[in-house]
């Protein structure tokens, strides 16, 4: 039996604390795509996407007016395109994301991940020709995301791949440098990279997945934050309890949508990504999460701590909702994309280090990081290799999505528009670690035993 | 399969009249309604039974928008699953 609260209580969830389903993911493979044809991979790929996405985003939306929930992106991830191409030339990879992109723009999803390569022991010569095209590729369109993994924690990290990523992610902010670097706002550099991640941009579909598959992401850092102001003055279990009691609302909703999308669209459900997500909107923050739960600024000592505890409340709470929890499941703490984290970094009261640390508790990274312009790649390749080695020692995912605004110095900010926010410029330690990243090689896999 | 609409906004004449034509209109079956006026501002949660609606559920959604639009007043008609899910294991 309905009862007249708890209607009220999903009502305002919804109107008043911006709780949404972020994205509605599929994940395609592009196996039976391969061809040492040029011209007949790229329509073999255009076909499949465009057939088993066709009625995706209707598909959502649907869903999204039956619930009365936005459902906020409808997305596509596909097979690392570094595993499909084979033989493709570095101009081929790049005929290749222009097929993804038109692919994207017919189906009417706003974003497509998988221009990707896993690269974490080595690289073969496909995926070299792949990274060598990156920046020109998210310099030429629009929807096309782009992830490298450079490191697991079996395999050590690949520090000869981070230096070539440093010089694709500053080649990408020098082709987008009239559009604020935005080119860097598609490429994600991962270690221990998940193969059913549904956010962008580090979205692609893995190797050991189906041949399609639904994956959905939640968020409603809003509600979260809304649920702990409300509690007052209560100690920390108390708190903790309340996130896990949150975190479940948030992930059985979660849960029925993508059971219906995979239902309507004949498609196996895959995981539910059990995240907060963030959006630049008031009232949607992680960064107020922490603030209601004592810290009087974001980055203020006592962080990391307090990310910890949310982190893990919503993972304990949102693991019992879902029938497969996957993904990057846990607190994002992107930069542009959260009100309360621009302030804080604005305020200096939050500094990469300080956010460094809270990666080694959370999901995902450094992400959506407005650096300056002039930084040179090696600074980069540092700031790349030092959260890489944060997820390979701690056996997790962790990541890095940096800025280096092309002309902008500390003291601007770059406007990127939409979910993707804007960010102050960040001060950076610039002592050089160019002696260190120019040496090669590989960091070989932490051991697992001995443990301190 | 039920629906749950929700009406908010300042109260005036016939607004449960109006929304409840709707309702016939599109054969949806009113089962429960819960009301309260708060000085002069209206809620409602109405609770309606949609397996013979003659139209499509997204079109019923519309129909009550925007029949609350007319008035100055809020309407969201959601799927009871939602709830259920959300609150009840």
């Amino acid at each position: 039996m309905l009862d007249t609260r708890d209607i009220l209580e999903t009502i305002q969830m919804i109107r008043q604390e911006n709780l949404d389903i972020r994205t509605i993911t599929m994940g395609i493979s592009l196996y039976d795509c391969v061809s040492d044809d040029e011209d007949r991979l790229c329509q073999k790929i255009y076909d499949k996407i465009t057939t088993r996405a066709e009625h995706l985003v209707e598909t959502g939306c649907d869903i999204e007016k039956k619930y009365g929930i936005p459902i906020v992106n409808k997305r596509i991830s596909v097979t690392p395109v570094s595993l499909v191409g084979g033989a493709l030339s570095p101009d081929g990879y790049l005929k290749l994301a222009h097929t993804l992109q038109r692919a994207a723009e017919n189906v009417g999803v706003n974003f497509i991940g998988g221009y990707s390569a896993l690269v974490h022991k080595g690289m073969t010569d496909s995926a070299r020709n792949l990274i060598s095209v990156i920046p020109e590729a998210l310099a030429e369109t629009s929807l096309v995301c782009s992830s490298v993994n450079v490191a697991t924690t079996k395999a050590g990290i690949n520090m000869d791949a981070i230096r070539l990523m440093g010089s694709a992610i500053k080649r990408a902010a020098a082709l987008t440098a009239d559009n604020n670097s935005i080119g860097c706002a598609k490429l994600v550099v991962f270690a221990n990279v998940p193969e059913d991640n549904p956010f962008m941009a580090g979205a692609f579909h893995g190797v050991g997945e189906p041949e399609t598959v639904i994956n959905v992401g939640v968020s409603g850092p809003g509600v979260v934050s809304s649920a702990i102001a409300r509690a007052g003055d209560c100690d920390l279990t108390a708190i903790a309890e309340l996130i896990k009691v949150t975190a479940f609302k948030i992930t059985r909703v979660g849960q029925l949508v993508a059971t219906e999308a995979a239902n309507r669209l004949g498609v196996p459900f895959g995981i539910i990504d059990l995240s907060l997500a963030p959006t630049p909107a008031i009232g949607d923050s992680v960064a107020h999460i922490l603030e209601n739960m004592g810290l009087e600024v974001c980055g203020a000592h006592g962080t990391t701590a307090a990310l910890a505890m949310l982190n893990d409340a919503v993972k304990k709470g949102g693991v019992m909702a879902s029938n497969h929890v996957g993904g990057l499941s846990g607190a994002f703490i992107p930069v542009s994309e959260d009100a309360g984290m621009i302030a804080a970094v604005e305020k200096g009261a939050l500094s990469i280090e300080k956010l460094e640390a809270m990666t080694a508790v959370c999901s995902v990274g450094l992400d959506m990081i407005a650096i300056p312009g002039d930084t040179p790649e090696e600074v980069i390749c540092g700031i790349i290799a030092d959260e890489i080695s944060i997820g390979v020692a701690n056996t997790k995912t962790t990541a890095v999505r940096v800025i280096p605004a092309v002309g902008k110095k500390v003291g601007d900010s770059v406007d990127f528009g939409g979910l993707l926010g804007y960010a102050p410029i960040m001060p950076l330690n610039t002592y050089s670690p160019a002696k260190f990243i120019n040496r090669g090689g590989r960091i070989p896999a932490p051991i697992h035993s001995l443990k301190n | 399969m039920k629906a749950v609409i929700t009406v908010t906004g300042k109260d005036g004449v016939g607004i449960i009249a109006q929304v409840a034509t709707e309702c016939a209109a599109c054969d949806a079956n009113i089962m429960d309604i819960s009301q309260s006026v708060l000085e002069d501002y209206f809620a409602m949660i109405m609770l309606a039974d949609i397996d013979k609606l003659n139209v499509d559920f997204s079109e019923f959604v519309d129909r009550l928008a925007a029949l609350g639009r007319g008035r100055g007043l809020e309407i969201h008609t959601m799927h009871e699953d939602i709830f259920n899910t959300m609150h009840h294991i």
